[in-house]
C-alpha cells in the first residue's frame, strides 16, 4: 500500500526485471538474482500483472493470453486448438465468459484486464505481482479474481498485491507493507491493522472524512439528454443535469456508461436522440465542438485518450486551452508559464519541473494534470469518466473536493464511477444503467449501495 | 532527465561529432578548411536543408513524405517552363514552382487525413505520379533556356550564396514557428498521441494537412533553387533526395514515431551529412564507396543516439 508516487509500481517493476535497481539486490530461492529482462524473471517464476494494460489489440484473446508461451508442435508451428483450450481454461479459472477468438480491440477495458490477469496466471509462476489488478473490474469480476487468488494460495503461489482499495487489502492480505515517498514505512500482519491506522501510515497524517459536503443544486437545467441511442451500446437514454449538480452514471462494466458520456463529448456520436445544452440543441462533430460549447471531459483511458507522453507536464496541461495564452496565433510563453505554475500548485502535482515528460509522473499526478487540463478552459459541464481509477487516497480526496468545488461554483459534473461509496457520497442523483438502458434514477441521499447494485445487475 | 536537457545533450553531442569530423578532414585534406570550400559545403547542403526542414514537420506528426525528390523535379520543370527570357517577371516562375510543390503536398495531406490512407503509401504514390508528370510536361527532355534573372537565384547576395540565405531563413522561420505558434505545439501533440490530441480538442486533420502542405511548399522552393542552379528544369532531377532529407532529420534526433524533434537538430543533421559528402569528395573516395560509408554513418549515428537516450 502507499500513495501515488510512493514507489509501489517502480518496486514491482524492479522485481519483474523491467527496471534495474541502482543498489541492493533481490534474493530468489536463497540466491542473489539479477533479472536483466522481464523474460529472465518469468523463466525464474515471477509474473506480473501491470497497472497499465498492455494488450496487443489485433491479436485474439487466446493469442494474447499465450503470448510468449504458445503451445507449439514439432515444427515450431503454433498448436491452435491447444492454444484455444489453454485460454479457455485460464478464463474459466477467472469465471470469465470471454470468447477466445475475439480480437482484443473489441473488448471492454474490464474484459481486457481479465485477459491480462489470465495471461499472468498462465505463466505457472511461483510469485505473481499484481499492480492494481481490479482497477477496471466490476464487483462480480473482483469476486471471481479473489476466489482465484485463494486457489493460487492453496497451491503455494505467493502473491504481492498492490491496491488503493481498503476493503480488498483486508480481505486478501496476510501481511501489509506500506511505502511512503519511496521508503518502506513498515510491515505488519494484516490483523494488527485497521483502515484508519493504515491511512495514517500511508499519508503520515490523520485523514478525516474525505468526502466534502454537498450543497443542493439549482433549478437551472444545463444539460438535457433525450432518447440518446447508439445500438448496440445504449438506447433511449434520457436524463437532465442542473447547474450546481453532480449526477453519477452507475452500472456494471459494459453497461454503456463510457459510451454515453463519449457521445455527449462528441468522441463517438450517438445515432439518434437529442442533446440540449444551455437550452440549445447540440450537434457535435467532435470534441472540439463540445469544448467550444462549454463541455470538458477527462477520459477513462488515460494512456490512449489522455496523455501526450513526450510533451512536458506543463504543455499537457495547457493543450486544450492553449488559445487563452495566445496573442493571435502565437503563444505567450510567460502567461503560459504563470498558468502552469498556479495549476501545478493548486492541484499539488508532484514533478521535478513543468517540463518533465508527463509519462514519467505517477498515475495520480497524471490524473490531476488531466483534470487541470480539462478545467483550464473553464467548461460549464465537466464529464469525469472513472476519475479516481488506480489512484491513491490522497489524490482521490483532492479530486473529490475539486468536484464539489465545481458544483458549488454553479457548474455541473457528470460522473462515471465504478466505486459505489464514491458515487453515493459525491452525486446528488444517480442514473443507473443496465445493458445500455436506464434502469433507475435514484436520489443519492435516500439510497444505498445495495439498491444501486440491484438496479445495475442484469435480471 | 527532463526532455529539455536530453535534447541539449543530444545537440551538443552532434555538434561535437560535426566539429570532430571537420577537424579530421582539415588534417586529411588541405582544402577542407578554406572559405571557398566551406561556402561550397553551405551551398551544397541548402537544397537538402530546405527539404529536411519541410519533412521535419511531417515526421513530427508521425507521418512520412517519400515524394520529395520527385516533387523537386516536377516543381523545377514547372518553374523552368515559365522562366524563358522575356516571358514573365521572375516572380511568376518562382510562384509556379513553389505552388506546384504546395499542390502536391496538399494532395498528400488530403489523402492522408480524409482518405485515411497510410502516409507511406500516399507519398509513395505521389513519388511516381510527380515523376511521371515531370516527364510528361517536359516531354522527357530538360527544359532549358531559362532567364538570367531566375538563374541568378543561384548566385550570391552580399557575398553569401542565395540558396544558403533561403535555407537559413526557412530554418529560422520554422524554428520560430514550432516554438511560438499554437499550431507548432499542436504538431507535437498530434505526433505524440493522435487520439489524445483529438480528445483534447486539437484539430488533428487540419494540423496534418498543414504539415504536408508546408512540406510540399518547401519542396517546391527547393525545386526552384535547384532549377536555378542547374539552369534547367530536369525531369530526372532529385532522385532519392527524400532519403538524404529524412536521414538528416532522424540524425538530428527527430523520432520517426512522431512527437519528438527540433529544427536545431535537423540543421545539425543536414550539416553532418553535407560535411561527410564533401569530405569524401575531397578525399577522392569513389562514389560507390561513398554510398556505403554514408549508409553506415546514418545507421551508426541513430543507433548511438538511441542507445544514449535509453540509458
Amino acid at each position: 500500500m502507499g500513495e501515488n508516487g510512493a514507489g509501489k509500481s517502480t518496486l514491482m517493476k524492479v522485481l519483474a526485471g523491467l527496471y534495474r535497481p541502482d543498489g541492493g539486490h533481490v534474493e530468489w530461492r536463497g540466491v542473489q538474482a539479477d533479472f536483466a529482462s522481464p523474460h529472465d524473471a518469468l523463466v525464474a517464476g515471477i509474473a506480473m500483472i501491470h497497472q497499465e494494460l498492455m494488450p496487443i489489440p489485433d491479436l485474439t484473446v487466446a493469442e494474447n493470453i499465450t503470448l510468449g508461451a504458445e503451445p507449439c508442435g514439432r515444427f515450431w508451428q503454433i498448436n491452435r486448438p491447444a492454444q484455444r483450450q489453454r485460454a479457455l481454461e485460464l478464463l474459466k479459472e477467472l469465471e470469465a465468459n470471454i470468447e477466445p477468438d475475439r480480437l482484443m480491440r473489441t473488448l471492454t477495458v474490464a474484459q481486457t484486464q481479465v485477459v491480462e490477469i489470465a495471461k499472468a496466471l498462465g505463466r505457472r509462476a511461483d510469485v505473481i505481482l499484481m499492480d492494481e489488478p481490479t482497477a477496471a473490474l466490476s464487483e462480480q469480476e473482483v469476486a471471481a479474481l479473489f476466489r482465484s487468488i485463494a486457489r493460487l494460495k492453496a497451491r503455494g503461489v505467493a502473491i504481492v498485491y498492490t491496491t488503493h482499495k481498503m476493503d480488498e487489502v483486508f480481505k486478501l492480505a496476510d501481511r501489509i507493507s506500506v511505502l511512503r515517498d519511496g521508503r518502506l514505512v513498515g510491515t505488519s500482519p494484516a490483523p494488527e491493522l485497521n483502515p484508519a491506522k493504515l491511512i495514517q501510515l500511508m499519508v503520515g497524517r490523520e485523514l478525516a472524512d474525505i468526502f466534502p459536503v454537498r450543497l443542493p443544486p439549482t433549478d437551472e437545467v444545463l444539460l438535457e439528454v433525450s432518447d440518446l441511442t447508439r445500438e448496440p451500446a445504449y438506447r433511449d437514454i434520457s436524463f437532465r443535469l442542473h447547474r450546481g449538480e453532480v449526477v453519477a452514471l452507475a452500472g456494471l462494466m459494459g453497461a454503456g456508461r463510457t459510451e454515453v458520456v463519449s457521445a455527449i463529448y462528441g468522441l463517438q456520436p450517438a445515432t439518434s436522440g437529442e442533446i440540449r445544452f444551455k437550452g440549445h440543441p447540440l450537434s457535435l462533430r467532435g470534441p472540439q465542438d463540445a469544448l467550444s460549447a462549454g463541455i470538458g471531459m477527462v477520459t477513462e483511458d488515460r494512456k490512449g485518450l489522455g496523455l501526450i507522453p513526450a510533451l512536458g507536464l506543463g504543455q499537457n496541461v495547457t493543450l486544450t486551452a492553449l488559445r487563452e495564452f495566445c496573442r493571435g496565433q502565437m503563444i505567450d510563453h510567460k502567461a503560459e508559464a504563470v498558468a502552469i505554475r498556479s495549476r501545478v500548485a493548486e492541484f499539488t502535482i508532484k514533478a521535478t519541473s513543468p517540463s518533465q515528460p508527463i509519462a514519467q509522473l505517477s498515475g495520480g499526478n497524471q490524473q490531476k494534470a488531466l483534470l487541470a487540463r480539462c478545467l483550464l478552459g473553464d467548461p460549464d459541464l465537466i464529464i469525469l469518466d472513472e476519475p479516481t481509477r488506480g489512484i491513491d487516497i490522497g489524490a482521490k480526496a483532492e479530486i473529490y473536493s475539486a468536484i464539489q468545488g465545481l458544483a458549488r461554483s454553479g457548474k455541473a459534473v457528470l460522473l462515471v464511477s465504478s466505486e459505489l461509496p464514491e458515487v453515493l457520497s459525491l452525486a446528488h442523483r444517480i442514473v443507473v444503467l443496465r445493458r445500455g438502458s436506464v434502469a433507475a434514477t435514484l436520489d443519492a441521499a435516500t439510497t444505498d449501495q445495495e439498491t444501486v447494485l440491484r438496479h445495475a445487475m442484469p435480471l | 532527465m527532463p526532455a529539455l536537457d536530453r535534447h541539449l545533450l543530444h545537440r551538443f553531442g552532434l555538434l561535437l561529432v560535426i566539429l570532430a569530423v571537420g577537424l579530421g578532414l582539415s588534417f586529411v585534406t588541405d582544402t577542407f578548411l578554406s572559405v571557398a570550400n566551406l561556402t561550397n559545403v553551405a551551398r551544397q547542403v541548402s537544397i537538402n536543408g530546405i527539404l529536411a526542414v519541410g519533412v521535419t514537420f511531417v515526421l513530427l506528426t508521425a507521418g512520412v513524405d517519400l515524394s520529395l525528390g520527385s516533387v523537386v523535379a516536377l516543381s523545377g520543370v514547372a518553374c523552368a517552363t515559365f522562366a524563358h527570357p522575356g516571358d514573365h517577371t521572375v516572380f511568376i516562375p518562382i510562384a509556379v514552382g513553389v505552388l506546384t510543390g504546395l499542390a502536391c503536398g496538399l494532395v498528400n495531406g488530403v489523402l492522408v487525413t480524409r482518405g485515411g490512407v497510410a502516409p507511406f503509401i500516399v507519398t509513395l504514390g505521389m513519388m511516381t505520379i510527380a515523376r511521371g508528370l515531370a516527364l510528361i510536361f517536359s516531354g522527357g527532355r530538360p527544359v532549358a533556356n531559362m532567364s538570367s534573372e531566375l538563374t541568378s537565384l543561384a548566385g550570391d547576395f552580399l557575398g553569401v550564396p542565395i540558396p544558403v540565405l533561403c535555407f537559413a531563413s526557412v530554418a529560422m522561420a520554422a524554428w520560430f514557428f514550432l516554438r511560438n505558434f499554437r499550431l507548432g505545439r499542436h504538431i507535437y501533440a498530434v505526433g505524440g498521441n493522435e487520439n489524445a490530441a483529438r480528445a483534447a480538442g486539437v484539430p488533428v486533420e487540419r494540423v496534418k494537412l498543414f504539415a504536408y502542405g508546408l512540406c510540399g511548399l518547401l519542396t517546391g522552393l527547393a525545386g526552384v533553387v535547384l532549377a536555378a542552379r542547374i539552369t534547367t528544369g530536369q525531369p530526372n532531377a532529385g532522385q532519392a533526395y527524400e532519403l538524404d532529407a529524412i536521414a538528416a532529420v532522424v540524425i538530428g534526433g527527430t523520432s520517426l514515431a512522431g512527437g519528438v524533434g527540433t529544427i536545431t537538430g535537423t540543421l545539425l543533421g543536414v550539416l553532418l551529412i553535407g560535411e561527410i559528402n564533401n569530405g569524401l569528395d575531397l578525399m577522392g573516395v569513389s562514389s560507390y564507396f561513398q554510398a556505403v560509408i554514408k549508409g553506415v554513418i546514418i545507421v551508426g549515428a541513430v543507433w548511438l543516439d538511441r542507445r544514449q537516450s535509453r540509458s
